[in-house]
C-alpha cells in the first residue's frame, strides 16, 4: 500500500542526491548528498522488503555499514587532501589534468 | 491515517533535502541532512522495518552526521567564504541531469515487481509483530547472508585502518 | 594432320626458345660486362641463325606432309576456367610456315648487318638482347594457334618495337617516339581485345581451327562484320593504316636495321597476316572487306604522296612502308589472301634491302663526319648526291630494290603488286567501288616510283654535297654490312618465282588455309585479256613514274639544308606531311592531357582524393581526437556530470528495451 509512494519518494530523494552532486564544488557537501542518494535507494530496499520479503531490511543493513566505512575514508582523504592543497574546493583539485 | 503520516514524512525528507543541497554553509548542509535522515527513519518504521529505523538513527543520523561535522569544523569551514554552487551553466545542467533522472526513475517505479516473488500483503508485518523488529532481520542476517556479514567486518576494519593512516599528518 | 607429329613440327618451339635465350644471354651481358662485344654478336646472330635453320626444317616437314589442315603442338595448358580453356598451343601450318621462313630469315640477314652498324655503340649488347627478344615475340605472334598466344606476341613485338625505337633514350625526341608508337598501338589493341570478346561470346572458343570451323554457322552477317572491324582496328594501328599510322616515321628516330626489321619487313605485316590467317571471318562480311580494302587504297595513296616531298632518307622509306602496306591491305580486303602475302614476302625482301642500303649510306656519312667534327644531318638527302661512286656495291643493290618496288618486270614487286591490282580489278566486277581502290593503287604505284627514283637520284647521282672535308672519307661500308644486302638482292630478283601468274606455286600451297573463305568471294581472276593489259599497264606506270623523275628532278639544283630556301604552297604541306600529327595532338592529346592533369589530377586526384579522402580522414581522426581530449579535463565535476549522463542513458535503454 505505501510502495507506490514510497518509490515516488525514493527517486525524487535519489534524483535531488545527484542534482547536489553536480550543482556543489565543496568535497564534503558532495559527500552529504551522496549519503543521501545512499538513503534514497535504502528506502526502495525497505519499501520493497515489505513486499518481497526481509532480505531486503538485511541489505540496507549492509548499506548503511558500507556507508558508514565510505563516510570514513572518504572524508579522511578529504582532510588529507586539504592538508596539502588547503582547499576543498573540486575546481582546484585538478591534478588529473593533463 | 497511515498515508497521511507518510506523505507528512515525505515532504519533510524531501523538503530537508532541496534545502540540504542549495545552502550556502557546508554545516547549514549538513544539519538538513540530517532532518532528512530523521524524517526517513519515521518513514521505515511506517514501513515495518524498526530494526532499520533505529539503526538509522544510531549510525546514520548519529555517527556518520556527526563525523561530517567534525570535519567540517576541523576544516573550519563553517560560515564565511565564496559560494560553491555552480554557476548558470552548472544550474542548468544539473537540473536537467536530474529531471531526466527522475523522470526515468518514476516511469520505472511503475513496473510492479514480478508475481510470484510477492508474498502475501501483511505477511512482514505480521512477522515482526510476532517475532520482534530484531530477530525478524537478524534471523536472515546470520544464516544466509553470514559470509557477508563476516565480509563487511573485514571491510570496516580496513577503513579504520586506511582512515588512521589517511588523516594522520606524519606517516 | 598426323604425319607431321614427331617431325620436325613438334620442334618448332625452339625457334621460340633460342632468340629468347639469346635475349637471355645478352641481356646478363648487357648488365653485367657490356664491352663483351664478341661473345653479344655470337650469340645474338647465332641464336635467329639457329631458329632460321628450326624454320627450315619445319618447312621441308610441311613440304613433306602436304597436311590439309593445321597442326597444333600444344606446350601447356595455360588458362582453363570455366568454359574459357586457352593452351599455349603453336599451329604449324603453310602460312605460318611461310610467316616463320620470312621472319627468322630476314632477322638473321638483318643482325648480321647490325653487327657492323652498331660496331661503336656502347648499347652493344642491350640492343642484340631486345632484338631477340623482338624475334621470340614475333615467332610466337605468328605460330599461335590462338588469339591469345597470338596477342602475347602481338603484344611483345609492340614492347620490343618500345625499347628498340626508344634506343637512344637519353635524347627526348627519340625517347618520345619510343612511347609514342606504343600508344598508338595501344589503341588499336583495344580493337583486337574487344574482337576477342566478341568471338569468344558468339563461337565460344578462341583456338584459331576451332573458331574458323565454327564461324560460318555461329556467326550471323553482322557479327561477323564487327569483329572482322575490330580485328581490322588492330591492325591499323600495329600495321600503320589511317588513321593511325602516325607512329611509324617517328619510329625512324631507333637504329636503322631496326627500322628494317620491325618496320618494314616484320612487326609491322602482322596485320596482314592477321587479316590472312582470319580470312573465313573477313570474307563473311562484305562490309569489312569493302573497309579493309578501302583503307588500305586510300593509305597507299596518302602516304605516297608524303613521300614525294620529304627530306630525310628514312622518312621516305617509312612513307613507303605505310603505302606499301597498305597495297597489301588492299589485296587481303579483296579476298586474294594469298597476293596480300606474297606482297608481304616480297616487300619484307625489298624493304629491309632499302632500309640497310640506307643505313649503309648514314653509317659513312656519319663516319665521314665524325672525323671532321661536323655536326650535320647523316639522315638528309641534301647532304647526300653523288654516292655511286663512294658506295658502289650500296649504289646498285639499291637500284635493285628501287625497280622493285616501283614494279619493274621480272623483279618480284612487279609480279606481287601486280596480282594485288589485278584481284582488285576483278572483284569489281562484283561491286563497283573495287575500281575505285584499283585507281587508288594505280596512282599509289605511280607515285612510288616517282618518290624512289628521286631518292635514289638525290642520294647517289648528280653532284656530292657532302661537303669538301668529308668527301676524302666517304667510301663504301664494311663487308659484313654489304653481303646482307646482296643476298637480299639476291631475293629481290628471284622472289618473284614465288607466285608467278598462272603458277601460282605461292597460291596452290596456301589453299588449305583459304579455301574456307573462298564459298563467300567472287571470282578474283580476271579475264586473261583483261590481265595482260593490267600487266602492262602496271610496268609502263613504274617505268612512267621513274622516267619522269628523271626528267623532272634536278639533283644539281639541290641546295644543302642550311642554304636551302623554305619550301612554299602544297609542297609545305606535304613535307609537313598535311600536319596530321599537329591535328592529332590539338584534337586529341592536348583535351586528354588536359583532362589528366587538370580534371584527374588536380581535381581528382588532388582535390578530392587527397583533400577529402586522405587529408579529410586525417581531420576527422583529429577532430575526434579534439572531442575527446575536451573530456579529460581534469575536472572530477566534470567526470560526474558524464557519469550521470551515461547512467541515465543506460536506464533509457533499460527501459526501452528490456523485459518488463
Amino acid at each position: 500500500m505505501l510502495l507506490g509512494p514510497s518509490l515516488l519518494v525514493s527517486a525524487i530523494l535519489f534524483s535531488l542526491g545527484v542534482v547536489g552532486v553536480l550543482l556543489r564544488r565543496n568535497a564534503i557537501v558532495i559527500f552529504m548528498c551522496i549519503e543521501l542518494m545512499l538513503n534514497a535507494v535504502n528506502l526502495t530496499f525497505v519499501a520493497l522488503s515489505q513486499r518481497l520479503g526481509l532480505d531486503g531490511q538485511v541489505f540496507v543493513f549492509f548499506v548503511m555499514t558500507v556507508a558508514a566505512a565510505e563516510a570514513a575514508v572518504g572524508l579522511a582523504i578529504v582532510i588529507a587532501v586539504y592538508r596539502h592543497r588547503d582547499t576543498v574546493n573540486l575546481q582546484n583539485i585538478n591534478l588529473l589534468r593533463g | 491515517m497511515t498515508l497521511v503520516a507518510f506523505w507528512v514524512f515525505a515532504g519533510v525528507a524531501i523538503g530537508s533535502a532541496l534545502l540540504c543541497i542549495t545552502r550556502r554553509s557546508p554545516v547549514a548542509s549538513a544539519l538538513w541532512l540530517v532532518n532528512t535522515l530523521f524524517s526517513l527513519a519515521a518513514i521505515y518504521v511506517l514501513l515495518d522495518a524498526h530494526f532499520i529505523a533505529a539503526v538509522q538513527v544510531l549510525v546514520y543520523a548519529g555517527a556518520i552526521m556527526v563525523l561530517f561535522l567534525f570535519v567540517i569544523m576541523l576544516l573550519n569551514l563553517g560560515r564565511g567564504g565564496a559560494t560553491d554552487i555552480r554557476g548558470p551553466r552548472g544550474m542548468v545542467v544539473a537540473a536537467v541531469a536530474g529531471a531526466v533522472l527522475a523522470g526515468e526513475l518514476i516511469v520505472l517505479r511503475l513496473a510492479a515487481p514480478p508475481g510470484q516473488l510477492a508474498l502475501p500483503p501483511g505477511q512482514v508485518a505480521e512477522q515482526v509483530a510476532a517475532e520482534g523488529a530484531v530477530r525478524a532481520v537478524a534471523e536472515p542476517l546470520f544464516q544466509g547472508y553470514l559470509v557477508p556479514f563476516e565480509i563487511t567486518s573485514v571491510l570496516l576494519l580496513a577503513a579504520i585502518v586506511g582512515a588512521v593512516v589517511l588523516a594522520k599528518r606524519r606517516l | 594432320m598426323t604425319e607431321l607429329a614427331g617431325s620436325a613440327a613438334d620442334r618448332v618451339g625452339l625457334a621460340i626458345l633460342l632468340p629468347f635465350l639469346g635475349f637471355l644471354v645478352n641481356g646478363a651481358v648487357a648488365f653485367l660486362r657490356p664491352q663483351a662485344k664478341r661473345l653479344v654478336s655470337v650469340v645474338g646472330v647465332g641464336s635467329v641463325a639457329a631458329a632460321f635453320a628450326v624454320a627450315v626444317a619445319v618447312f621441308l616437314a610441311v613440304l613433306g606432309a602436304r597436311p590439309p589442315a593445321p597442326y597444333v603442338h600444344t606446350l601447356w595448358t595455360w588458362i582453363a576456367t570455366g568454359d574459357l580453356q586457352v593452351d599455349l598451343a603453336l599451329q604449324v601450318d603453310q602460312l605460318s610456315v611461310v610467316m616463320l621462313l620470312v621472319v627468322t630469315g630476314v632477322s638473321s640477314l638483318i643482325h648480321v648487318f647490325s653487327i657492323g652498324y652498331m660496331r661503336d655503340d656502347p648499347g652493344y649488347a642491350r640492343y642484340f638482347a631486345y632484338l631477340n627478344l623482338f624475334v621470340a615475340f614475333m615467332v610466337v605472334l605468328v605460330l599461335g594457334a590462338s588469339f591469345p598466344v597470338m596477342f602475347i606476341g602481338w603484344e611483345g613485338v609492340g614492347l620490343c618495337s618500345y625499347l628498340l625505337i626508344g634506343f637512344w633514350f637519353e635524347e627526348r625526341e627519340k625517347a618520345d617516339a619510343g612511347l609514342k608508337a606504343f600508344l598508338v598501338n595501344r589503341i588499336g589493341d583495344f580493337g583486337f581485345l574487344v574482337a576477342m570478346f566478341l568471338i569468344f561470346s558468339h563461337t565460344g572458343t578462341l583456338e584459331f581451327r576451332d573458331v574458323f570451323a565454327r564461324a560460318p554457322h555461329a556467326l550471323a552477317g553482322g557479327t561477323a562484320t564487327a569483329i572482322a572491324l575490330f580485328l581490322f582496328m588492330g591492325c591499323v594501328g600495329k600495321s600503320a593504316q589511317i588513321p593511325l599510322y602516325v607512329w611509324l616515321p617517328d619510329a625512324m628516330a631507333g637504329p636503322t636495321p631496326v627500322s628494317a626489321l620491325i618496320h618494314a619487313a616484320t612487326m609491322v605485316t602482322a596485320g596482314v597476316y592477321l587479316v590472312a590467317r582470319c580470312n573465313v571471318l573477313f570474307a563473311m562480311s562484305p562490309t569489312a572487306c569493302a573497309v579493309v580494302a578501302g583503307v588500305g587504297a586510300l593509305t597507299a595513296l596518302f602516304a605516297a604522296t608524303i613521300g614525294l616531298k620529304q627530306w630525310d632518307i628514312k622518312k621516305v622509306l617509312a612513307y613507303s612502308t605505310v603505302s606499301q602496306l597498305g597495297y597489301m591491305f588492299v589485296g587481303v580486303g579483296v579476298g586474294a589472301y594469298a597476293a596480300g602475302v606474297f606482297h608481304l614476302v616480297t616487300h619484307a625482301f625489298f624493304k629491309a634491302l632499302l632500309f640497310l642500303g640506307a643505313g649503309s649510306v648514314i653509317h659513312v656519312l656519319h663516319r665521314a663526319y665524325h672525323h671532321t667534327h661536323r655536326h650535320a644531318d647523316a639522315q638528309d638527302m641534301r647532304n647526300m648526291g653523288g654516292l655511286a661512286a663512294y658506295l658502289p656495291w650500296t649504289s646498285r643493290v639499291m637500284w635493285v630494290a628501287t625497280l622493285a618496288i616501283a614494279g619493274i618486270p621480272p623483279l618480284a614487286g612487279f609480279f606481287s603488286k601486280d596480282e594485288i591490282l589485278g584481284a582488285a580489278f576483278a572483284r569489281g566486277a562484283a561491286s563497283p567501288f573495287y575500281y575505285l581502290v584499283w585507281a587508288f593503287g594505280l596512282a599509289a604505284a605511280f607515285l612510288t616510283a616517282f618518290y624512289m627514283a628521286r631518292l635514289m637520284l638525290y642520294t647517289f647521282h648528280g653532284p656530292n654535297r657532302t661537303g669538301d672535308l668529308e668527301r676524302p672519307h666517304l667510301a663504301e661500308a664494311p663487308w659484313v654490312m654489304t653481303w646482307p644486302l646482296v643476298v637480299l638482292a639476291g631475293l629481290t630478283v628471284l622472289g618473284g618465282a614465288l607466285n608467278l601468274p598462272h603458277v601460282g606455286t605461292l597460291h596452290r600451297w596456301l589453299e588449305p588455309v583459304t579455301e574456307a573463305s573462298a564459298p563467300y568471294l567472287p571470282t578474283l581472276a580476271p579475264a586473261t585479256g583483261v590481265e595482260i593489259t593490267l600487266m602492262v599497264l602496271a610496268a609502263a606506270i613504274g617505268v612512267g613514274g621513274i622516267w619522269l623523275a628523271t626528267r623532272v628532278l634536278k639533283p644539281a639544283a639541290l641546295l644543302t639544308p642550311e642554304r636551302a630556301p623554305a619550301e612554299t604552297g602544297f609542297a609545305k604541306l606535304l613535307l609537313e606531311k598535311y600536319r596530321v600529327d599537329e591535328l592529332y595532338r590539338a584534337v586529341i592529346v592536348r583535351p586528354l592531357v588536359w583532362l589528366a592533369r587538370v580534371v584527374l589530377w588536380k581535381g581528382v586526384d588532388a582535390g578530392v582524393i587527397d583533400t577529402a579522402g586522405v587529408n579529410g580522414s586525417a581531420a576527422v581522426a583529429r577532430g575526434l581526437g579534439w572531442i575527446g581530449s575536451r573530456l579529460q579535463t581534469g575536472q572530477v565535476g566534470t567526470y560526474v556530470v558524464l557519469f550521470v549522463v551515461g547512467a541515465a542513458a543506460v536506464l533509457a535503454a533499460l527501459l526501452r528495451f528490456g523485459k518488463p
